[in-house]
């Protein structure tokens, strides 16, 4: 159970991000989380959206290479120590963490998601599961 | 008092020089044709024999050779001589990868390294000198040449190579180090170091420099002459025709005078190759009368120059050529080093990308920059940064095989280069030279 994260290449210039946010925010894209990996000349942003198919399509038109990764999105309750539980999860599965970031959740909620990228997403979410953490599919992003 | 290394050719009359240029011609003329089937043939098929080249003005009815018949002839196609006769090679780059093989015998190295101790004597060089050459020594022509030229002169010879300043100084102060050869970067870069350390002119034993090898400025001249408190002369050469030393400045800093009496210089015109009456700027061609390992005939340096033939406060006869004002091709000269866009390219289609690419050169402290600039495309491009930075850094060091340079390499967004009407810019040179 994964989730497709979209992957855009920007060049670290001024104005780049605000260019390519226009392109989404025109055609309605609403992202739900979003983390940047920034080197001296070039950018990767990873997003993950409502809906990826038209997310990709107008980026593309736009101009943008872009490229999809399974990542796996994981509910867990907002309290101190909340992401140490499933690191443990990981950590005991043998799984390795690329990179992490969270999604944006409502204020008054007292749930927290975390988008993972992982060496094995399909042991990572089965792991998870076992473990009784919720694991988020693509159709529930949308919804959250 | 004018100090020469060869008074009695370099002060010729003209008469003299016409004399010995027109008997050397010919000569060659029959060594190419006996000796280079290459050279033959394009002589064949321009209905050219050695019997219609009488004298000089003969010269252009020869046909001309131009890099692209050296990569076609590489690398024994223009040899002159058996390979039991040469001595030695040089090497500079060519326009798509492969690189330009020079040979020598011993003949050709000692008219070269005369040529250089001409240069050297103009700039007043003698055998109380002690000439330190910070030339790259190697395939570079640049060391091997100038060190060649200082050992005829007699000065004592320091051979340092380039590289590690503080070496330099330190020879140059310990050892009274009065005339260094280096490319004129290199002497700013020695200058500012200088400099930086607190030296100032009185400080230096330098009293002249030689530099060549790549575009320099007046201002450039000046900067270096204050900071080392020395006379900056320029040379000019090709490895193609030898190396450094095929035109040299004297105390009068008026032009270059050409070796006429190993070279003949003609400027033409690049598109109709017709050759241009005096005092015309064009392309500069030269022939190499009397190198037999690799006798260069009617080459197309493409260097755009003009001569002037007025007679020179030095005592000189040989006619001057200006400082090179560019390029009939799109080859770079940077940090001394030939480069061709195309190489560039070749690069780019090895390592997987398109050949969308822009070439950014700039001076940065008087150092040459390189920065390549590429576009990324989808088959490129994965979500992982460590992958695509070592992708990068593989092109990099690509670049550095393929050209001897170090390139700073840009990843730009599809389509961000510059196309004007559908043609990319594929070169930015921002140096004020």
């Amino acid at each position: 159970m994964s989730v497709k994260q979209i992957s855009i290449f920007l060049e670290n210039k001024p104005g780049k991000m605000y260019e390519m946010t226009e392109v989404l925010a025109k055609n309605g894209i609403n992202m739900r989380a979003l983390s940047l990996a920034e080197t001296e000349g070039f950018g990767i942003v990873r997003i993950i959206v409502n809906d990826v198919y038209v997310a990709t399509t107008v980026l593309k038109d736009a101009g943008y290479i872009n490229k999809l990764t399974s990542v796996v999105v994981v509910e867990m309750p907002d309290v101190p120590g909340g992401l140490r539980k499933i690191l443990k999860v990981f950590a005991d599965s043998n799984v390795n963490l690329e990179y992490m970031y969270a999604l944006a959740a409502e204020a008054s909620s007292d749930k927290a998601y975390m988008v993972f990228r992982v060496d094995d997403h399909k042991e990572a979410a089965a792991a998870l599961s076992r473990a009784g953490f919720r694991v988020i599919n693509q159709e529930e992003i949308a919804e959250l | 008092m004018e100090n020469y290394f060869q008074k009695e050719i370099e002060c010729a009359s003209r008469e003299e020089l016409t004399k010995i240029q027109n008997e050397k011609l010919k000569e060659q003329v029959k060594h190419v044709w006996e000796n280079v089937p290459y050279y033959r043939k394009k002589m064949e098929e321009k209905g050219v024999t050695p019997d219609d080249i009488q004298s000089i003005d003969d010269l252009h009815k020869l046909p001309f050779l131009s890099k692209k018949d050296l990569r076609d002839a590489y690398p024994y196609g223009l040899l002159g001589v058996p390979l039991k006769d040469c001595v030695r090679i040089h090497s500079t780059s060519g326009t798509t990868g492969k690189r330009v093989v020079a040979f020598y015998t011993q003949g050709d190295i000692d008219l070269w390294e005369d040529c250089c101790a001409r240069a050297l004597a103009a700039a007043g060089a003698t055998d109380e000198d002690v000439c330190q050459v910070s030339y790259g020594f190697g395939l570079f022509t640049g060391g091997a040449g100038l060190n060649g030229g200082s050992h005829k002169l007699g000065c004592l010879t320091v051979p340092i190579s380039s590289g590690n300043t503080e070496r330099q100084i330190m020879f140059i102060q310990d050892l009274n180090a009065t005339v260094i050869c280096c490319t004129p970067s290199y002497a700013a870069y020695l200058g500012e170091s200088m400099k930086e350390m607190g030296l100032t002119a009185k400080d230096i034993p330098l009293k002249a420099g030689i530099f060549g090898a790549e575009a320099w400025s007046e201002e450039m001249r000046h900067s270096i002459e204050e900071m080392m408190g020395i006379k900056a002369y320029d040379i000019y050469g090709l490895t193609e025709l030898s190396g450094p030393g095929v035109a040299f400045e004297c105390s009068e800093q008026t032009g270059m005078h050409i070796n006429e009496d190993h070279f003949i210089a003609e400027i033409i015109d690049p598109v109709t190759e017709e050759v241009l009456p005096e005092g015309s700027k064009g392309e500069l061609v030269f022939t190499a009368i009397d190198k037999k390992a690799f006798p260069m005939m009617r080459y197309r340096t493409r260097d755009i120059c003009m001569f002037s033939k007025e007679k020179c406060s030095c005592g000189r006869t040989f006619i001057k050529m200006a400082k090179p004002m560019g390029r009939s091709d799109d080859m770079l000269i940077i940090r001394g080093v030939n480069v061709f866009p195309s190489q560039i390219e070749t690069v780019l289609l090895e390592h997987g990308y398109q050949a969308n690419y822009q070439i950014i050169v700039d001076r940065v402290n008087n150092t040459d920059t390189l920065d390549v600039h590429v576009e990324m495309t989808p088959e490129m491009f994965t979500d992982n940064v460590q992958e695509i930075t070592k992708r990068q850094n593989d092109l990099v060091a690509g670049l550095k095989s393929m050209l001897g340079l170090k390139a700073k390499v840009t990843l730009v967004a599809p389509k961000s280069i510059t196309r004007s009407e559908g043609k990319a810019v594929r070169v930015i040179d921002n140096r004020k030279i």
